[in-house]
């Protein structure tokens, strides 16, 4: 069966829960994508226009130095969502995101999802705890991670 | 046949608890870099002694010292019995160091071990933190060759870069003999296709029932707490959670006092607890 592009935004874990009407004013702003194996969502630099909301396969979160092959960050895979700085200027991409496998996804067109969170507050509260929420979680990872728990041994 | 090494049974009582027996290396195996597995054998024959998984050695390198060392071997796994060393210290290195033939000394079993022989209906999800994989091997072998549990086995692994996993080979059988086993870094290489992150992120990736679980849970002591938090925050009771605490264990039976923590001596009260909110302020308790 087909489902509408709001439904598909209902079924991922980033909007789960919300009200239908929620789920389908993103939906309004959403497509369905497909990326090919090695195709970069963002690059680094670039303008920041999409959110993506991961249904299928794998993506790795790179920083690229030349010469050298790209130093892995993240990966980032099925309802999980990649792509944060259209939420704030200059909405430029700071990474690079590249398709480790064929990568299914709901594409979010930033523009749009701004717009409808800035004529709709009580929207725009819902959406950025969600996304502030998903944040959070990247941060104390990364925080953890920042710690190098696994070299902490006593001396003997 | 060396009968008791073979069952999940209680270690004899040590006629001299603080007189070591010799045991010869007779395998050396690298694990990664600064890890390697040393297999013992009694050098007055095959047959080692008896344990349960979770409880430790005191590994005496002759003209060097003693030191505190989990057993990374299954209790009834065929052979001699294996201690997984890393090498971090003059003790450690020259244990580390010990070639094929080299005899050293072994007091113990000593502590308190996992407790999976009571576990046959419960899921176990099990999390390790580099090294903490060790102290956590038998038991993991235990559990998932055990005929006749209805219970799942998770196995959470987490490790700084992908050379410092420890025990591949395990993590492959125990996969293939039916564990769930999921393995992190936190700094991967170009070759790395797993996750990312330490190992506290894999927990909501595995759809265990929290109001059956057990957990066990080894490596350092923050990744602990905060395992034990993102246990806690899916649903799993904190008495339900299984950590192993080291210290500076040096009489090994609650003697000297060095590998005390507030009113416990972690050689003869653990290493092995169970966690309780005393616990959770015992190793949270900051420096002043």
């Amino acid at each position: 069966m087909t489902e509408n592009i709001g439904e598909l935004v209902a079924e991922h874990p980033l909007f789960s829960g919300l009200p239908v009407d929620i789920a389908e004013l993103v939906g309004g702003c959403s497509q369905n994508v497909a990326i090919a194996t090695g195709q970069l969502l963002l690059e680094e630099g670039e303008p920041a226009r999409s959110l993506f909301l991961l249904r299928r396969g794998h993506v790795a979160l790179e920083v690229h130095e030349p010469g050298r092959v790209p130093l892995v960050i993240d990966r980032i895979g099925p309802g999980q969502a990649v792509g944060w700085s259209w939420m704030f200027p200059p909405y430029r991409w700071h990474f690079d995101a590249r398709a480790l496998e064929p990568v299914g996804a709901i594409s979010v067109d930033a523009d749009c999802l701004r717009s409808k969170a800035e004529a709709d507050p009580a929207f725009g509260y819902l959406l950025m705890k969600r996304l502030a929420a998903v944040m959070l979680d990247r941060l104390q990872a990364t925080r953890i991670r920042l710690l190098d728990v696994y070299g902490r041994d006593v001396a003997h | 046949m060396c009968t008791d090494a073979m069952l999940l049974t209680e270690a004899e009582p040590l006629s001299n608890p603080l007189t070591p027996a010799t045991y010869r290396v007779v395998d050396r195996r690298v694990e990664t870099g600064d890890v390697v597995t040393l297999s013992l054998e009694p050098t007055s024959g095959p047959c080692p002694f008896a344990f349960k998984p979770g409880q430790f050695n005191m590994l005496t390198s002759f003209g060097v010292g003693e030191v505190a060392i989990s057993i990374s071997s299954a209790p009834g796994a065929p052979g001699p019995v294996e201690h997984t060393v890393r090498d971090v210290g003059a003790i450690t290195h020259s244990l580390c160091a010990a070639a094929v033939g080299t005899v050293i000394g072994v007091r113990g079993p000593f502590g308190t071990d996992w407790g999976v022989d009571g576990l046959d209906d419960k899921d176990v999800v099990i999390v390790a933190g580099g090294i903490g994989l060790a102290p956590l091997r038998g038991a993991i072998s235990y559990l998932v060759d055990k005929p006749g549990r209805s219970g799942r086995v998770y196995v959470l692994v987490g490790a700084r870069e992908p050379d410092q996993i420890t025990f591949p080979d395990d993590l492959k059988r125990w996969e293939r003999d039916g564990a769930i086993v999921k393995v992190t870094v936190d700094v991967p290489d170009s070759r790395w296709w797993g996750a990312i992150g330490v190992v506290t992120t894999l927990l909501p990736t595995v759809d265990f029932d929290p109001a059956r679980t057990v957990s066990l849970v080894c490596g350092p002591e923050i990744m602990m707490r905060f395992t034990v938090r993102g246990l806690v925050d899916l649903g799993v009771p904190l008495g339900a959670i299984r950590v192993s605490l080291e210290r500076n264990m040096q009489c090994g039976i609650g003697w000297c006092g060095h590998c005390q923590l507030g009113p416990l001596l972690i050689c003869r009260d653990g290493p092995v607890f169970d966690y309780s909110q005393a616990l959770e302020e015992l190793i949270s308790e900051r420096e002043r």
